[in-house]
């Protein structure tokens, strides 16, 4: 395996990671506030719908980028109904947003374009295109850092940079702003919170909503960034990888950061050996493919440090009377 | 005594929560440009209409009352198994090793021992999730979650690897032999001289799921198990100050679940099929959770909810065929379901019981 591979191979990891991160971050919003979400999946899905469908009908890309946050959004708030306002079940209120998601997008694309839940394939203005850094061109033949900076930083789509900006901004929002502190405070003790006379179903509000925009953030990069257009189920599980790599991460962003690129890494890996030899042993590519959820189990199980969730995920919050 | 009759929290609850799903879906049609009241007519036509339609509409209800049952157990022991799926998918290893690898006299011992396997498979996928929330802590949600796409890549893995014949390339097991088909519905009425359901899936498993819903039954409501397992769910302090075992009931009450998940494979794997193939569950293990909840976790609920889903699963398929809807409408109404009776359950029942706790008042007012 030469330098050249490498390179290509981390570039694949970081187009790979980018939905992985922003999805994650946007459950690391949601659980922080004590809402769990295993709906990353289906606002996911609902968003790379959406924006493709606004992209391909209009021929602009941003605007596809705003319709697949609307989208991600309107089950963002089913969810934030469900769970904070009725005070349902979190993880069913999130099964089903993962279900209306996968039939709704192939009914409305079946309507809307008749071509079997795809849409048609985007070009043009239609999808991102890559960003050439300034210098690329001139600094491609320094040796290492060349090629580190015209191949692998350099030649990204925006949302790529945007998602890497979100883990220190995350981080910044988090554990250095007011809000932040609320924030976390309503995921673990949500009765302090209220005590202090800060409305919780309002953070919890703000916490679901943010976890919406960047889903649907993830959802316009998987359609119009990654791959050119929508297919059927094209998620194809990433949200649920998301979601273990938050717990991976240990619900904190630059975790989330260092997960999901370990877990891009993997499916870059399974993508360009499908069955790797090390050795005499042949490693099969479904044995990689499962790798991140069989590494999720193994950090569940708390042998290779513990994964706490915070206290209060998964409650209702029912305010003293 | 602030609290709404019990015949208004059992059924009327259900009820109004499937009428909006069902309204919501209704609105999703028009939505389309299609007509809610025509996609009915050929649902219930196509489903029910004919007894090749009930064949269909009886096979998918099979395997829906033995996912359903799976997620109905372990809710009574507060968990969540949304790993139905990958236990299923389990099962049919199980069923797939028990049909090829022993050779059977007759179908009746060979369903006896698939099932047995089946749901030992479906148990031991169940047991690594339960094991780890009762002695690790870890979320039972999230590791079944995991193992869904583990037991994928495992199949997958099985199936190309090690169960696919010599020189085929399609990742499916060989043909089971003959001695272990199952009898289908339409052999018992050819028996009596009756042409029923023509060349339709639905086969004795139906009534093993029958027998289940039974057992199932007997177990929660008649056996000290039963009491534990409902005691444990209810509250868990107080069942660890009653000498009930967490860790115990914990993996046991996920041993049956998973067990239950995995004796789909009898109805998909070797009554229909009679082959292993990828992907055989098709989702039926997810449908189990709005089964569940929908037939509000009871056997006969389960059983009620299962055949209306097997009648949404074979009437969209018959709307896919005859309309421009396509099938994924179902899970659409699918998803309603469970929204509806799942998580906005309160959103029903808020009202109502204000509405019942008025009426209450008002009479007692009335008579003092």
């Amino acid at each position: 395996m030469d330098f050249n591979t490498i390179i290509q191979i981390l570039d694949s990891s970081v187009r790979l990671m980018t939905p992985l991160l922003l999805a994650c971050l946007a459950g690391l919003y949601s659980e922080r506030a004590g809402v769990f979400d295993i709906g990353l999946e289906g606002k996911m899905l609902m968003a790379a719908f959406s924006a493709a469908t606004v992209a391909a009908l209009t021929g602009n890309v941003w605007l596809g980028l705003a319709a697949g946050i609307a989208g991600s959004l309107a089950l963002s708030l089913v969810h934030g109904v469900a769970s904070i306002t009725f005070r349902g079940n979190q993880l069913i209120s999130g099964v089903a947003i993962n279900f209306l998601a996968s039939g709704l997008t192939v009914l409305l694309g079946q309507k809307i374009f008749g071509l079997g839940g795809r849409t048609p394939n985007l070009s043009g203005g239609a999808r991102f295109s890559e960003i050439r850094l300034p210098f690329a061109d001139q600094l491609r033949d320094v040796p290492v850092i060349g090629p580190i900076y015209a191949d692998l930083i350099s030649g990204h789509t925006i949302l790529v940079y945007v998602a890497f900006l979100c883990v220190p901004a995350t981080w910044w929002l988090l554990y250095r702003t007011r809000f932040g502190l609320r924030l976390r405070a309503v995921g673990e003790n949500p009765a302090s919170v209220d005590t202090a006379g800060v409305s919780v179903t309002r953070l919890r509000y703000a916490a679901v909503a943010i976890c919406g925009v960047l889903c649907g953030l993830a959802g316009a990069y998987l359609a119009t960034g990654l791959s050119a257009g929508f297919v059927k189920e094209m998620t194809a599980g990433r949200g649920f990888i998301a979601l273990a790599a938050l717990i991976f991460a240990k619900w904190t962003p630059w975790g989330a950061l260092f997960a999901t690129f370990l877990f891009g890494l993997l499916e870059a890996i399974a993508n360009r050996y499908p069955n790797l030899e090390i050795g005499p042993v042949t490693i099969p590519s479904m044995f990689m493919n499962a790798l991140p959820y069989i590494l999720t189990v193994i950090i569940l199980a708390g042998f290779v440090g513990r994964a706490i969730p915070p206290r209060a995920g998964g409650e209702p919050y029912v305010k003293e009377r | 005594m602030d609290k709404m009759p019990k015949w208004a929290d059992v059924v009327l609850t259900p009820l109004i929560s499937l009428f909006l799903a069902f309204a919501i879906s209704g609105l999703v049609i028009l939505a389309i440009g299609e007509s809610p009241w025509e996609a009915l007519k050929t649902m219930v036509t196509g489903a029910l209409g004919s007894s090749y339609g009930w064949g269909f509409t009886l096979y998918y209800a099979t395997n829906f009352i033995f996912t359903g049952l799976a997620v109905a157990v372990a809710y009574h022991a507060a968990m969540f198994n949304i790993g139905g799926e990958g236990q299923a998918g389990l099962g049919g290893l199980g069923v797939a090793m028990v049909c090829l690898f022993i050779p059977w006299p007759h179908w009746s011992l060979a369903l006896i021992a698939a099932m047995i396997g089946s749901a030992l498979f479906g148990a031991a996928w169940a047991y690594i999730p339960a094991i780890l929330q009762a002695k690790r802590g870890s979320h039972i949600v999230i590791t079944t979650i995991m193992f869904n796409f583990i037991a994928a890549a495992l199949l997958n893995w099985a199936l190309v690897n090690w169960l696919r014949p010599i020189g085929s390339m399609d990742p499916a097991s060989a043909n089971f032999p003959a001695s272990t088909h199952l009898p289908k519905i339409t052999d018992m009425f050819a028996g009596f001289g009756i042409e029923w359901g023509k060349h339709t899936p639905a086969n004795i498993t139906f009534f093993v799921a029958l027998l289940a819903c039974l057992a199932v039954w007997l177990l929660i409501w008649r056996t000290r198990l039963g009491y534990e397992i409902r005691a444990f769910g209810k509250s868990e302090s107080a069942a660890r100050y009653a000498g009930i075992s967490p860790t115990r009931i914990t993996v046991i009450a996920m041993l049956i679940s998973g067990g239950l998940a995995g004796m789909m494979a009898i109805n998909n794997v070797m009554g229909e099929g009679e082959r292993l193939i990828l992907n055989n569950v098709e989702g039926a293990g997810f449908i189990g959770i709005a089964v569940a909840l929908m037939g509000r976790n009871h056997p006969i609920g389960v059983l009620l909810a299962a055949l209306l889903f097997g009648f949404l699963y074979q009437g969209g398929g018959e709307l896919a065929l005859w309309t421009s809807i396509p099938r994924e409408l179902i899970i659409v109404i699918q998803a309603l379901v469970i929204l509806f009776t799942g998580a906005l359950d309160n959103m029903v029942r808020m009202p109502l019981e204000a509405f019942f706790l008025s009426r209450r008042r008002r009479g007692t007012a009335e008579r003092s």
